[in-house]
This record gives C-alpha cells, structure tokens and sequence, in this order.
C-alpha cells in the first residue's frame, strides 16, 4: 500500500487483498521487491543488478523509483515488479524489503505483504517487532559476521556493499539464482577488472548463502525462458528511436525528468552521428532545433513542463515557418517548480495551447517503453511528410522508469520518409514557391544550399513566394488561402494515424479512458475489475492532436458507464474529450500526490464510483500518521517517531483531529503530540515535551 | 584556400524593395552586407541570413539568400541550429539592438562565447523604431523617449566590451554613413573563422532626434588610419570604451581561436545534413546488447 497515497482504498473495496489478486494466480507469477535508503546509497544499481538478472533469465521486470530532488540523503523507495509474464505497471504489492536505514525499516516494514520478507542489516539498524505485519518473516543481516571471509580477502568493505549482500539474499529468497547475477556483476565491474568483479560476486554469494539458511522462499519455482531483454528507460526509449529514424541533432537544458535523454544522446553521439548541444536555455534549444531543421537534418529538443513553457513562441513558429522539429515534454508535478522529481499528467492544456495562433502541429502521448519508441520512429517521418512541429508528451513515470521490453521493439527496419524536398529546380520552371498552395496542404521544401530555390521562411505571415503579408503588402485573401492550405495538412494526417480502439472486452460494464503511462495501470486494473465481475474494458487516448473526434465519440456514446484515469486534478484528457466530442465521463479517477496510481487504487476507485460511494478526502490514518512523520523530519531532527494515532471531536478546532502520540526513537519513551485536521490536514499542535511532564 | 571569385552586388538584390522610412540606415547595411558577400564570393544558395524581429530584421526579405527571419531576440540560436546543420552555409544574422542587445543578449553572449562561426551584423540606432520609439539597451542616459518622458536613467551596454569579453573573435565598428569601410568590416567577418560581431550606427531618422547621421559624422573616425592594431586584448578594451567627441570605427579585436564547430567531433564527418541518416545495424545491435 503506498505510504502517501491522496486516494488509499480500503483493502475490502477491491475485495482481493487478503486472498491474493484473484486473478494473479492466472495472470502470472510475480514478486515485488522494494529497496529503501537516501540518495547517495546506490540502491539504484542494486535494483539494475536484480533487474538485469531477471532481464536476462527470460522474466519481465516493471521499476519505479520514487525520489525526491536532492543528491545526497532524503528518502528513496525503488520497487522492482518481477513476473514471468508482461509487467505492465510496478503493481500494489510488497513481497520484500531491503531497507537501507532505519526510516526506511519503520516506513515500509509495516507494508511487506503476508509471506513477504523484511530484510536489513541488524549491525546497525534496529527492527521494532510491532511494525512487523503477521505473517511476514525478518532477515537481519549481520554483515560484519556474514562478510568476515570476504573481508579478509579483500580489505575493508565500504557501506554501499551492503546493498550487494541484501541483493545476494533476495536472489536466494525469490528463487532467482546466483549465476545470472555473477554474470550480470560481471558485464558491470569489466572496466574496472577481476578483482572487483571477485568482490561483488562474492558479496552476492555470502548474502545468497545467508537467506538460504535463514528464511524462507517466498515465491515458487520459476521457469526461465532465458529470452534475453533489455531493461530500458521511456527516455533511453525515446533517444534511440530518435537516432534510429535519423535524428542528427539534438539539442536540450538539463531539467528532470527529460534530462536522462540528454545524457543517452550525449553518451552515444559518436556511436549514432548526432550532434547534441546543450543550450543556455530552454528558448535557445528549441530555436537551435527549429534552426537545425530549416536547414534540413532531422532534429529533437526535449524538456519538462517549465522548461517547455519556455519554448512556446517557438513551437508556433515552427507552426508559420512549416518547419519539421521534434519537441518532447516530459511532465512532472507543477505548477511551477512543484514536484520535480515526481510524476504528474498536468501539462496536456499546457501543450495543447502552447504558441499564440492556429497552425497545424502533432501532438501525441505514447503508452509504454515500446510505444514510446516506435512513436518516436513514426513521428520523425509524419514531421517531415506534413512540415510541422511535433510535440512528444511523456511523463515523468513513463520517460524514467526502466522495464524489460522484447527486443524485437527495437526494430532496426526503419523506412526514412523526408516527403516533398526538393533537391534541384531548374531556372526555367520558374521562382520556386516554398509555401505554394496545393490541394494536399503540402508545399514541396527546398533546403538551403539548393539553387534557385531562395526563400525567406518568417514569423510573419506571408504568400507561396514567401514574402511577407503582414506589413507592406497586406492581403486578406492570400490570409485566408495560406491559413487554409496549413490546416488541410490535419484532414490528411488524421488519416495517417491510427484510431483509438477499445481493448478489452466488447459488452463491458465500464469503460476506462485514460493516456500516457497511466495505460499500464488501468490495463492491470480492467483486469482486477473483470475477474471481480465488473466487466472493464479501456480506451488509450494516444493521438491527441490531431483527434479522431468521430471514432472516440462513437466508442464513448456506446459505453455504458465511461470513468477517465488520470494522474491530475482536473482530468484533462476528460476536458479534452467533451471538447472535441460532447460526450461527458460519469467519473474520474485521479491522483495528484505526485506518485503514480496503482492498479488495485484504480479498481476500488471504480467500484467506489459504481456504487456511488463519494470520494473521501479527509486525512486517513495513516496518512496522519505521514503528516506528523514530515512535521518530525522537518522541525525535529527525527528524535521522536509517531506511533498511536486517535480520532477526537470536540476540540475547539471545528473540525476532528487526529491526535498523534509521538514516541522518542532512542527510549520508547512517550515524547509529545500532535494534532492534525481530519478535513484539511492542518498542523494545529506540537508538543515536544513528554506529556506526563506538564 | 581557394581564389575567391567576387561576385556583383546586384546579385544579392532582393524580390522586393525595403520598405524602411526614407533616409533609414539601415538601407547602408543591407548594400553592405550585399557587396560584403559579394566580395567573399558567397554564391546565394549558400548564404543563409538570419534575423529576429523589428525594423532591421526585415532584411532578409530584401536579400537575395535563403533567409529564416524568426522571432524577436532568437536569430542567435536558429541561426546557430542552421549552421551546425549545414556547416557549408555562410550564415550572417542581422537584427537591431533591442533584439540582440535586449531581448536576446543572453543567446549573443553564449554564441560569442562558443566562437560558433556565423557573422553578426547589428544595426544599432539606440531606440527601438518599429514600435515607435522606446528607450533600447544602447539608449544614452538622460534620453528622452515614448517609454522615459523623464529621460532613460539606465546606463546603456557597450556592445564592443560585452563582445570581446565574452569571447568574440573578430569585433568591429560600422557607420552606415560609412558605407565603403563597413562593406569590408562586413565582408571580414564573414572571412574570419569565428565569432564576428559587428556594432553598425544606423540612425533611426523618425524617432532617433539625437543619435543622427549629422552627430556620428562629427565623431567618428577610422581606426585604421591612425595604425591601430587590433590584436591586443586589453587594448581592444580600452577602445572599445572610447566614447564622446572621438568615436572610434573599424575592427576593434581580432584573434584565431579553435571555432565551436572544430570542436564537434560529429561535425568532422562533414555537414550533418549530408550525412547518412539513421543508425547501422551492427550500432543498433550494440545499442540493444548494453541493455541488456
């Protein structure tokens, strides 16, 4: 269960909790491992060791990290979904634990599922038993025993090889094997030789031999179908379908959570020819880009929300100037400078409206790893077969988690498609036109450097010559017919991409509708609903500009009940769709805490709506308990650690309050209390001396 | 290198006329950078002018050249995305001082920074003209304008400092009252490797009163005629600081220093818009395998 969760659902809405996933049995075997520990720890590379492992032993992976914007320290929660079929989202479940330090052991000890494993180095930590939940078993690690033969061969071990030992035991405990694993640390530590190659596999083994004598497995055998894939990111994704389809030149400002496709490109620009630059902003990137794609090669820029709304102007311009130019936004939680490091589907109005004007423009979400490849494959050529700009929504879920893909997504057979250039014109022809108006909308482009091709392309508006109507030589036909031809583009490029279609059974109860990473979980979710008996299937809304209007609103007015899922407040993509078709939702899922949604979460929300049960926003319990957590990070050094939460009335607050105890760390004595506000969460006490005093 | 062959100036002439105010001098410049070009032997199809927005960014609409005449204060950067795009093109933007002084100095001080190979030519006449007549970044203090009835009390910027100090290879002075000398000043940035920005009084003759053809005639004089040689950095400065009744015209710094394109090793295959699109299969084999 998700410690932050703005919509936790009670466990019996969904009415799988406790029975396991009724169709978990059926779907896949699967285990959830969670790593925990502050930035800096390197628990990153530890969950790259299991994944790759399992990558590598023909079993599907889903990662997500859950981090906040700070280098060293903070609080970072990994959790890696293994199963031996398709993972489709990181899933609700917690089968183990490596907690890293002591606020990682009490945040998430309490939330290992019934038969998982809470696992922690009991040199230094201690495990409270009352955190425990029943049924779930505790393997201290005693590294400086465990580690005493190593050590002895290869000197003092630094702190960040613990990771390696705990990744050992999980190996033993989810019945993955040492020797995937030795060849994985092996491929990892080739730069840095034998030696250290030696030391990390024998951390693994020692770890591995511990867990086998101490706990017990906590999933069955596995079959391997030892089907290699890769382990990639959304943006890893994004960048190499951007060099496969020919993009040469990318350019970018660092800004999470775009900034990992800046450092594939700049890694690989020599591997793949392609020229990055880094800019000294976000308005000078997209103009490089638009710049770079005027003169003719395939470009790319890439940056969050903020970033972006810097870029606006210029996507128009691109718009006017009918230029060929990639744009990708990864969303993260806004406004402003809001979440960095957390995912948010909050900018669809952002771009759909970004740039001054109407002018044509590809505006288009992908749903997966794999999609956001082949979408980006796709793109480059739409872009240049109708001249326009090309925005690219990601979002942070999607752009920076990492998931075994199938190989085969990563198709090299790529058809390079640059439309109507012009490469000689004949003086005879006559002036070459770059903007002349066809029936198509499509005007042949000529690139600088062709001869007797000359044009000026301009911000302002101007006719087929391409000489300017906007200040001389006015001329409101002309206006009209250039606005005209741009638009015919879309009538055409509508019928270039696929329609949405429905997934899922036909004669469904519900109709989810949701886009971007967020698919994943509402597939998952449609599942849980249809073996729970309300029959769900799911609408992934992908191209959103340009918009099958006709195709959704036959879809949506045929659904019996139509709920959109969305990670925002205000459920854009719902907005989006009345606009273009008139037809409404009967409901919304949202989450808008900065964490993805979880399929389970989605489920009991719909079966909430269904029965028409209202959306209960008041801080639960355990959400004081969160609160009063953050108030003791922030203002108490993490002395203390609440521990009873009580629900009072009359308390001259008006409203009911959560009265926390808070318990001091090192004595277990009684240290203080809080109070917060059941509606709106407001921290109205702190008492930090021991109650008894006073 | 190869024999330059000059082209005519009439070779540069636009599909339409400018339609700047009469006596505007900004029509000096655009005959400058016509028989700079012309001089350099850069054949049309391969000369890309780049410019922003106002009244001196309509120049290339008055050129014959290809031209990208893009959005106020960014002429920098699309300017350098076309160059490191086709490296074969010979790229000169023009724009007046409130777009690259104001709106886009940020871009023009990174661009001088990076030494990327593209001539800048800024038309300065101290006010912006297209939306009649406010304080610009090179407005004098104690100006009047539209928008400081009072009189401006900002300090103007000096281009000539800001550009040899971010690291501008080749910086000069124009007149457009000088029409001869700024052809070579022009036509010399465009020959330089690196950076070339060139600072050109061109009096705004409708909302300009003060910074006129008459006052710049009073008070420039050329640099070359008094032996100056502007190879020494520091010495640059200090005249690059000379302002009053004595203003100095001509190349104030010049200096070869490794371009940003030398320094791009994608580039050493040649232009990337002649390059091979897409990846080989082997490299995308390799690019699946470190996945893995």
């Amino acid at each position: 269960m998700p410690s932050s969760a703005v919509y936790l659902i009670d466990p019996s809405h969904c009415g799988f909790r406790g029975s396991k996933r009724a169709v978990e049995g059926v779907r896949m075997q699967e285990v959830t491992i969670g790593i925990a520990g502050a930035a800096g720890d390197g628990l990153d590379k530890s969950g790259d060791t299991l994944a790759k492992t399992c990558g590598r032993l023909g079993l599907h992976v889903y990662a997500y990290n859950s981090y906040q914007s700070i280098i060293r320290g903070g609080h970072i929660w990994l959790r890696v979904r293994i199963g031996d079929k398709k993972v489709l989202n990181h899933g609700d479940n917690l089968n183990a634990v490596i907690c890293l330090n002591q606020d990682s052991l009490e945040r998430h000890a309490p939330e290992v599922n019934e038969g998982g494993v809470i696992i922690f180095n009991s040199d230094k930590l201690k495990l409270d038993p009352t955190l425990v939940p029943k049924g779930v078993q505790t393997l201290g690690l005693p590294m400086k025993e465990i580690c005493k033969e190593v050590e002895a061969e290869h000197g003092a071990l630094q702190p960040i090889m613990q990771n390696t030992v705990a990744v050992g035991a999980v190996l033993a405990i989810a019945k993955l094997g040492l020797e995937e694993a030795s060849s994985v640390m092996a491929d990892t530590f080739a730069h840095k030789g034998d030696k250290v190659i030696n030391l990390n596999v024998s951390l693994l083994k020692v770890g591995y031999e511990y867990a086998e004598k101490n706990a017990k497995a906590i999933t069955k055998d596995w079959t391997f179908s030892k089907k290699r894939r890769p382990f990639v990111t959304g943006n890893e994704a994004i960048a190499f379908g951007a060099v496969a389809a020919g993009c040469k030149f990318y350019s970018a400002y660092p800004m999470t959570p775009a900034s990992t496709i800046l450092h594939w490109m700049a890694a690989h620009a020599q591997q793949v020819d392609v020229c990055v630059k880094q800019c000294e902003d976000e308005l000078s990137v997209i103009n490089m880009a638009i710049g770079a794609g005027i003169a003719g090669v395939r470009s790319m820029c890439g940056t969050a929300g903020g970033g972006f709304a810097l870029m606006t102007e210029a996507i128009g311009m691109a718009g006017i100037m009918e230029v060929p130019v990639v744009c990708v936004e990864v969303q993260r939680g806004g406004p402003s400078t809001g979440l960095p490091t957390k995912t948010e589907q909050g900018d669809l109005f952002q771009v759909y409206g970004a740039s001054q004007g109407e002018f044509p423009k590809i505006i288009v979400a992908p749903r997966s790893v794999a999609d956001a490849y082949d979408t980006t494959v796709n793109v480059f050529n739409l872009a240049d077969k109708f001249q326009l700009p090309v925005m690219l929504i990601s979002d942070l879920l999607l752009s920076e988690h990492p998931e075994t893909v199938d190989p085969e997504a990563f198709y090299s057979d790529i058809k390079i498609d640059r439309g109507q250039v012009v490469s000689e014109w004949a003086e005879s022809k006559g002036k070459f036109k770059r903007f002349q108006f066809t029936e198509s909308g499509i005007s042949p482009r000529a690139l600088p450097g062709t001869e007797n091709c000359n044009f000026v392309s301009a911000t302002d508006d101007h006719d087929e010559e391409s000489i300017l109507i906007s200040d001389m030589f006015t001329c409101e036909p002309i206006r009209r017919k250039i606005s005209e031809k741009r638009f015919r583009k879309m009538d055409n490029l509508l019928k270039e991409i696929p329609a949405p279609k429905l997934e899922g059974p036909a004669d469904a109860d519900v109709t989810l509708v949701c886009w971007g990473s967020t698919s994943g979980v509402v597939e998952e979710a449609a599942e849980i609903l249809t073996a729970a008996g309300v029959k769900t299937n799911f609408l992934v809304l992908k191209w959103i500009v340009p918009f099958h209007a006709k195709e959704v609103q036959e879809i949506l007015s045929k659904a019996k009940k139509k709920i959109s899922v969305e990670v925002n407040f205000t459920s854009q993509m719902a907005r989006y769709i009345k606009m273009e078709t008139g037809v409404s939702m009967d409901g919304h899922v949202n989450r808008y805490d900065g964490e993805p949604l979880e399929p389970k979460e989605v489920a009991g929300r719909v079966q909430d709506i269904l029965k028409g049960k209202k959306l209960d926003l008041d801080v639960s319990e355990e959400d004081a308990k969160q609160i009063a957590y953050h108030y003791l990070r922030t203002h108490y050094a993490e002395k203390l650690r609440p521990t009873k939460v009580v629900q009072e009335s009359a308390n001259g607050h008006g409203e009911p309050v959560w009265s926390i105890e808070l318990t001091e760390r090192a004595t277990g004595k009684q240290g203080g209390k809080m109070k917060v506000g059941v509606h709106t969460g407001a921290t109205y006490s702190f008492e930090k001396e021991p109650v008894e005093a006073k | 290198m190869a024999t330059v062959i000059e082209l005519p100036v009439e070779t540069y002439k636009g599909p339409v006329d400018p339609d700047w105010c009469p006596g505007c001098g900004d029509f000096g410049v655009l005959r400058s950078v016509q028989t700079a070009a012309g001089k350099c032997g850069v054949h049309p199809k391969d000369l890309l002018v780049v410019s922003g927005i106002g009244c001196s960014s309509n120049l290339p609409g008055f050129i014959h050249a290809y031209g990208i005449h893009s959005l106020h204060g960014r002429s920098v950067p699309v300017a350098t995305g076309a160059h490191l795009a086709n490296t074969d093109l010979k790229v000169v933007i023009t724009g007046g001082d409130g777009d690259g002084y104001g709106i886009g100095v940020g871009h023009l001080i990174h661009a001088m920074r990076r030494n990327l190979d593209v001539t800048y030519v800024v038309m300065d006449n101290q006010i912006y003209g297209l939306t009649t007549g406010q304080a610009s970044p090179t407005s004098a203090k104690g100006v009047k304008t539209k928008s400081t009835p009072a009189g401006n009390f900002e300090s103007p910027l000096n281009p000539l400092v800001m550009a040899i100090t971010s690291g501008a290879t080749y910086v000069a002075r124009g007149f457009s009252g000088e029409q001869k000398q700024l052809g070579e000043l022009i036509a010399g940035g465009i020959a330089h490797k690196g950076f070339a920005l060139i600072d050109v009084f061109s009096p705004c003759v409708t909302y300009n009163k003060i910074n006129t053809y008459p006052y710049f005639k009073e008070r420039v004089y050329k640099l070359e005629d008094e032996g100056y040689e502007p190879t020494d950095f520091y010495k640059a400065i200090e005249k690059a600081y000379e302002w009053g009744d004595r203003i100095p015209l001509g190349v104030v710094y010049k200096t070869e220093q490794e371009t940003y394109e030398d320094n791009e090793p994608v580039l050493k295959k040649g232009p990337l818009v002649k390059q091979k699109l897409g990846i080989p299969k082997n490299v995308h084999q390799a690019l699946i395998d470190e996945m893995i």
